[in-house]
């Protein structure tokens, strides 16, 4: 059990903190899902939705830049508050990277939606469901301070890649069978190289996490 | 000097209790003050920082009339006190004192027990029912958040006390006689960094009941204990605002400078 500040006002702060990077992690969890629920029920109100909601995203994130700046001004905080607060200041940027990319995946899903499906999906639901559990497990390791879950979200990326190494292989055997394909073949290429990268920043968050809880960087470490 | 000092009400929100207009300052032939104005708002922190010898203090002390005391002070300008003109010859000097407390740098019990140290104020004035006296003790106790550590010892010496409860005892002989303004010269300086914090979370809570305007040289703890921040240097008013906006952002370079220990 973690002991209060003195400060309750500080301990107050860091809450808020924490909690504005938990909604902003379902925001853009909500978007991986609607961004690829859009492609599955060819619905292209929902990717309209998911490409508007990014700006959310966009706000959450110089918010969350404002509190750490001030906090790091007038707190001074030390040891695991400071890792905890510089921290934040990263995860931050990945998060709104992830959003970037769930508005590329709704782009390119407006316009396959314009066509007729190449295929049913099946790994990119997959994929995109994978990519959303590994979100949530590395912000619940945030704040949770649980190595072991950031652990486990480092390892569950390679499942995520391989699904994408697929994708990839399976929409190059259509292309080379029929040049009709390309354009949509690369589109859902496209979509897959874009969860494979939102699973990616979901990993440093997790990679970031280990740092935070032990003091010890692990990037660029596992391979 | 000018200052903006609309911006240091917007950000405040409170209205304003203490108001220093066109104040200088005299030592002699020293010009301790220039031309300092400046509001304080009411229940807020407002934090004065500054080099040795800028004049934080001894504009502290302008406010519940101390440089009276000091022969070679000669002040003109105007302080105002919820409207009321503090340099006034016929402001009551005793009761302005009850209703603007100060906190030294050393802490300094009386040679009493912690009770008589905590009444000494209320006896003075009269009061001696001895119910009013242990609600008094009680509330200021609780208040000052050292009633715990003490409720069982209230007839020991207040000089057995550490430096950082010592300094509580003052700050709750300080809330007894109920001021509205709690002056607080550097009351950190000779505590160890757990009692600071202790301190500075007193602050926080005070500041519901109270307005507080501490002194202090260390701008760390204007920034985690303060709502406005005022920044002297040679007697000057060079830059006062909302704390988050002077530790963030400073409008003037002097004031970054000295933040950020580039001065010199």
């Amino acid at each position: 059990m973690e002991h209060d500040h003195i400060s309750r006002a500080f301990d107050n702060e860091l809450n808020e903190l924490k909690q504005s990077i938990l909604i902003m992690g379902g925001k853009v969890e909500l978007m991986v899902s609607n961004s690829v629920k859009a492609l599955v029920d060819r619905d292209t109100a929902l990717a309209e939705k998911t490409i508007t909601s990014d700006h959310e995203v966009n706000a959450a994130e110089m918010a969350v830049d404002e509190r750490c700046l001030e906090l790091l001004a007038l707190r001074q905080p030390t040891a695991r508050d400071l890792r905890f607060i510089t921290i934040a200041l990263k995860i931050v940027t990945d998060l709104e990277r992830m959003g970037d990319q769930c508005a590329n995946i709704a782009k390119r899903t407006r316009e396959l939606n314009e066509e007729p499906p190449l295929k049913p999906y099946i790994d990119i639901p997959r994929m995109a469901h994978w990519t959303e559990v590994m979100i949530k497990e590395a912000l619940d390791a945030f704040v949770r301070g649980d190595a072991d879950l950031a652990i486990k979200v480092c390892k569950d990326d390679s499942f995520v890649d391989e699904l994408n190494n697929q994708i990839q292989r399976e929409l190059l055997t259509y292309m080379i069978e029929d040049p009709t394909t390309i354009s949509r073949a690369m589109k859902l290429n496209y979509i897959s190289k874009s969860l494979e990268r939102i699973a990616d920043h979901a990993t440093n968050i997790a990679e970031m996490v280990i740092f935070m809880v032990k003091g010890k960087d692990i990037r660029h470490t596992i391979a | 000097m000018e200052l903006n000092l609309t911006q240091t009400q917007e950000q405040s929100g409170n209205t304003s209790i203490l108001s220093v207009s066109d104040l200088n300052l005299h030592y002699g032939s020293a010009h301790a003050l220039k031309n300092i104005n400046l509001d304080m708002a009411c229940n807020q922190v407002t934090a004065f920082i500054g080099p040795s010898g800028c004049g934080k203090s001894t504009l502290l002390r302008c406010f519940n009339r101390m440089n009276d005391l000091v022969e070679s002070a000669r002040i003109d300008g105007s302080i105002r006190f919820n409207g009321a003109e503090v340099n006034e010859p016929s402001t009551d000097v005793i009761a302005l004192r009850r209703r603007i407390g100060m906190v030294f740098q050393q802490s300094n019990p009386f040679p009493k027990s912690i009770y008589e140290n905590i009444v000494y104020g209320l006896r003075i004035a009269g009061v001696n029912d001895k119910a009013t006296l242990d609600e008094a003790v009680e509330r200021s106790l609780k208040s000052a958040a050292i009633w715990n550590e003490v409720k069982d010892r209230l007839n020991d010496s207040a000089l057995g006390l550490s430096g950082g409860q010592a300094q509580r005892i003052c700050i709750a002989r300080a809330i007894a006689v109920n001021p509205e303004i709690i002056l607080m010269d550097e009351p950190c300086s000779a505590l160890d960094p757990i009692s600071t914090l202790k301190i500075e979370e007193l602050i926080e809570e005070l500041k519901s009941k109270y307005t507080i305007v501490i002194v202090t040289h260390n701008m760390q703890q204007a920034a985690r204990v303060s709502d406005v921040t005022a920044f002297f240097y040679l007697g000057e008013l060079i830059e006062a605002g909302g704390t988050r906006k002077i530790f963030t952002n400073p409008e003037k370079k002097q004031t970054e400078d000295y933040i950020t220990g580039r001065f010199g």
